[in-house]
């Protein structure tokens, strides 16, 4: 059985894909836990649990029955509900409510694989980016600002918004790349305070500028005409809030693979962020480099922001893109979980946002708090980021010859 | 305390760092280990100190055998250490870095300054090692900082001290002043293992000089050894090499380097007026120990350090200050002293390390596009003709084996147009095999009318290779001479002192 023996040496010579998984499994694991140790249903019944015979067994079937249905809302809440869409099937009918669930999962994973990737291209550079979501607000701000206020055809209005919003983002990326090239600033410092930086800037446009919704005291911006506005995929009718920005996502990604793996100078951030000596010897400009790495990262977060905007909400308040829950925090986390290569980020982001919908989604049919869906989201980068620990876990053969190597990098004379 | 390892051996995978290694270190002697870098000697250090566990071998203390699983047991056993690079922290004061890990309390667990103010007066006074117990570390030059290592090893109550490296960090006035504070410590009954690799200092303060090289012990020696004995057991090689090549015929200079003033990190002339010429057709080997100047030399030849004052020129053009980029453009061939740190990206497959400095070049990219497929091919071509050992050229470079990984920078440096070629010690680590692969290839590369300029500090290796062999010490080149003069001449000018004949 050469096949099976194939996949089981694959599985433990320990990939990359291969912990991703298992580091999801034990993420669920985890929830699981939480569950158990949070649902009253289930204490109650472990509490009753050796009183009598057969009570074990009750408690048991109690536990899985509310692990079982939390997960089972989690999928059915963000990726298809079977009985629901064998219904559609059969008869025709219900396609909205069918669909809606991965409609939803890839229009929040939208955003996430542009903001993703923007931080993924500075971390292959040995960069920090943390001021990703203050550069998506600044796209987003810039973005409305040109939706809003300037008036042209269609045809230029929506890529003239779109482009306003990687400008804006690049505004964001170019402070800490030049503050960092030019007076050796620390990025992570820089770029985590610039956050508050945005979130201000925009407050302050939203309160004082002609930005805001005219006749308003609240802090909340014009709408975006129609024409600028990244329409529902299958049209205003169908409900499903699924949009264009889709090409724009996968737009990014397929310039993310052209610039990391064909460019040259994606080559250059490459062997910067793996030996920055070695750059410096072979001639690289390591100015330029993280200069050009922070720029691209900042104009892609900005698109993020303003693919948010004109794909669903299509105006912007204080809530847009506030606080941890916003893309620019969660994309740190899933271009870790993606390793920082692009197909590896499209994956994470969809992991992501099916968790963060189906979370939802578990919340109103079981009553188990939407946290536990971060909780799973967290643990699962923990996981990742400790391959050692999982493969411990799972027995998957250790890696020997690196461990000697970082003795002697250690130790050596 | 009477310390004595028995064939202490430590590898790193295929690397014997240490290969059966025997030292005896009497009470109140100071012992001094000399080697090169890479010898050996700071992982024996490490092994003693509990840092590292030996493979085969025992420690003998006072005649008892003892394990030392980690710095703890080592400390307890009186085995104190001070690092190269100090572990104070610099915000602390002195009396706290001293403490640190052994804090005096009073009751409820509150710091008992006062007496570790006292503990470190009594010290001070004891041996000489005058310091302010309240200043900040970082507020003290750095002699006075390595006081507070000596000082808080000493509190430790060890009786046998380790000195890594001291005087790699000091002025020679503060060099001068540890030396006497040495001998005040021995002369109270401390025992000192002393590391080093200047000859000069070695001489000035040891009761007895081990020799170390390659991993091995060549041999014990009193401090009445002279300096160019000592130089030439450090780098010598057992092995006699022998590289064939015809006459060199030398035509016009290509490489000149004029009155080359640079500065290290702390702000010395390394370099100090270094004038240089390396003509095409010919190999220019710089001799010397290593530290120096040969290292900030080569530096500042390829851009990666600023020159002070002076000229680089190469094929007649001025190189001086100019970038890294523009002087690999302008054909200057570099291989690296420290491959793994400058010359390659481990995590990188054969093919990218084989166009590290030319991915931009034709036909590797075109308007920003890699060309994947050129870059393939090249790195097949290479290999092939290179000879290197890897399973694919797709395999990232940290799968190779060391000489392979050298093989490959060595295959990018030549397979690109030169002027000159610059190769920092191009057979450290490497097995005899590959050894004379990298000289077949540099007698090559000057054949083909190249300029040839090799830094190395394996003897051998630079008589063998040069056509004419320039020696560095301190900063100078204190003479140019026929590969032919005796090793005895060569290493008195490595050890600073003209024999007659030279110019």
């Amino acid at each position: 059985m050469p096949g099976l023996r194939g996949l089981w040496d694959r599985y433990r010579s320990a990939s990359p894909v291969t912990i991703a998984l298992l580091a999801l499994v034990l993420g669920l694991v985890v929830g699981a836990v939480i569950i158990v140790a949070t649902t009253p249903a289930i204490l109650n019944a472990w509490r009753g649990a050796f009183h009598s015979w057969g009570a074990p067994g009750h408690a048991l079937k109690v536990t899985f029955d509310n692990v079982g249905a939390a997960y089972r809302s989690i999928f059915t809440g963000s990726i298809v509900d079977p009985p629901q869409f064998w219904h559609s099937v059969t008869t025709g009918k219900g396609w909205t409510a069918s669909l809606t669930p991965l409609s939803e999962t890839l229009t929040y994973a939208i955003p996430l694989v542009i903001a993703s990737i923007a931080v993924g291209i500075t971390f292959q550079t040995g960069l920090f980016n943390i001021g990703a979501n203050g550069q998506a607000i600044l796209g987003g701000v810039a973005g409305v600002a040109v939706a809003t206020l300037v008036h042209l055809p269609m045809a230029l209005h929506l890529p003239l918004t779109l482009l306003a919003g990687i400008a804006g983002g690049v505004v964001g990326g170019a402070i800490p790349g030049l503050l960092k090239a030019y007076t050796g600033a620390h990025e992570v410092i820089v770029t985590l305070m610039f956050n508050y930086v945005a979130s201000y800037f925009m407050l302050f446009c939203l309160l004082s500028t002609p930005l805001q919704l005219p006749d308003q005291t609240n802090a909340i911006s014009r709408t975006m005409p129609g024409g600028t506005q990244l329409a529902p995929l299958f049209g205003t009718a169908s409900g499903l809030r699924v949009n264009y920005g889709i090409v724009v996502a996968l737009a990014v990604t397929l310039f993310a693979i052209w610039l990391l793996d064909r460019s040259s100078i994606g080559f250059e951030f490459r062997v910067t962020g793996a030996n920055p000596h070695a750059a410096r010897a072979s001639g690289i400009n390591a100015r330029r480099t993280l200069v050009t790495s922070f720029l691209i990262s900042g104009g892609l977060a900005g698109l993020a922001g303003v693919t948010w905007v004109a794909g669903t909400t299509h105006y912007i308040d204080q809530n847009f893109l506030q606080g941890s829950a916003g893309i620019g925090f969660t994309a740190i986390t899933v271009s870790l979980l993606g390793r920082n290569r692009p197909i590896g980020i499209v994956w994470g982001s969809l992991l992501f946002a099916a968790l963060e919908v189906g979370g939802s989604n578990m919340q109103a049919n079981t009553g188990i708090p939407y946290d536990l869906a971060t909780v799973i989201q967290s643990a699962i980068v923990i996981f990742v980021a400790t391959p050692v620990l999982v493969k411990e876990i799972f027995r998957l053969r250790a890696l020997r010859a690196e461990s000697v190597k970082v003795a002697t990098a250690g130790w050596g004379s | 305390m009477r310390l004595e390892l028995r064939g202490i051996t430590k590898k790193f995978g295929s690397l014997t760092a240490n290969d059966h290694i025997d030292l005896v270190v009497e009470p109140g002697q100071i012992h001094c280990l000399l080697g090169e870098n890479g010898a050996g000697k700071s992982t024996l250090m490490n092994v003693l100190f509990g840092l590292l566990q030996a493979d085969e071998g025992e420690i003998l203390i006072d005649g008892q055998p003892v394990r030392l699983a980690n710095s703890g047991d080592a400390v307890r056993r009186g085995i104190g250490m001070v690092h190269q690079h100090f572990m104070l922290v610099p915000v602390f004061s002195v009396a706290e870095n001293v403490v640190l890990g052994f804090e005096p309390t009073r009751s409820l667990d509150r710091l008992d300054y006062a007496r570790a103010r006292e503990d470190i007066r009594s010290v001070s006074r004891e041996f000489g090692l005058e310091v302010d117990p309240d200043a900040t570390v970082e507020s003290l030059p750095i002699g006075l900082q390595q006081r507070v290592e000596i000082i808080k090893a000493l509190g430790h109550d060890a009786q046998l001290l380790i000195l890594d490296e001291p005087t790699a960090v000091l002025t020679p006035q503060e060099a001068d002043a540890l030396m006497a504070i040495m001998r005040s410590l021995a002369a109270s009954g401390k025992s000192i293992l002393f590391i080093s690799h200047k000859l000069k200092e070695v001489r000035q303060v040891s009761d007895v000089i081990t020799v170390i090289r390659a991993g091995r012990v060549i041999g014990s020696v009193p401090p009445t050894s002279s300096e160019s004995e000592l130089a030439a057991m450090m780098v010598g090689r057992e092995v006699s090499l022998v590289v064939e090549k015809a006459a060199a015929t030398p035509r016009e200079p290509v490489l000149e380097v004029r009155d080359l003033v640079v500065r290290d990190d702390r702000g010395l002339a390394v370099v100090d007026g270094v004038s240089l010429e390396v003509r095409a057709g010919e190999i220019v080997a710089l001799a010397g120990v290593q530290g120096n100047g040969q290292t900030e030399l080569v530096e500042a030849i390829t851009g990666l350090r600023h020159v002070e004052s002076g000229t680089v020129l190469l094929g007649g053009r001025d190189i001086t200050n100019r970038s890294p980029r523009e002087i690999l453009d302008a054909g200057l061939g570099h291989i690296p002293e420290d491959r793994q740190r400058d010359g390659v990206v481990l995590s990188m497959s054969v093919a990218d390390n084989m166009v590290l400095n030319t991915p931009r070049r034709a036909p590797f990219a075109r308007r920003g596009t890699r060309n994947l497929a050129a870059v393939r091919d090249n790195a097949e071509t290479l290999v092939e003709s290179f000879d290197v050992r890897t399973s694919s050229v797709d395999a990232p470079l940290s799968s190779l084996s060391g000489g392979n990984q050298q093989k490959v920078i060595v295959a990018r440096e030549l397979s690109r147009p030169l002027e000159a070629l610059v190769a920092s010690q191009p057979t450290r680590g490497l097995d005899v095999g590959s050894i004379e692969y990298v000289h077949r290839e540099i007698v090559r590369v000057r054949d083909e009318g190249h300029a040839v300029l090799i830094v190395s500090s394996e003897l051998d290796e630079v008589m063998a290779l040069g056509d004419r062999v320039a020696v560095m010490f301190q900063g100078r080149v204190t003479g140019v001479v026929d590969p032919s003069t005796s090793r005895e001449d060569v290493g008195l000018l490595m050890a600073g002192s003209a024999p007659a004949g030279s110019r």
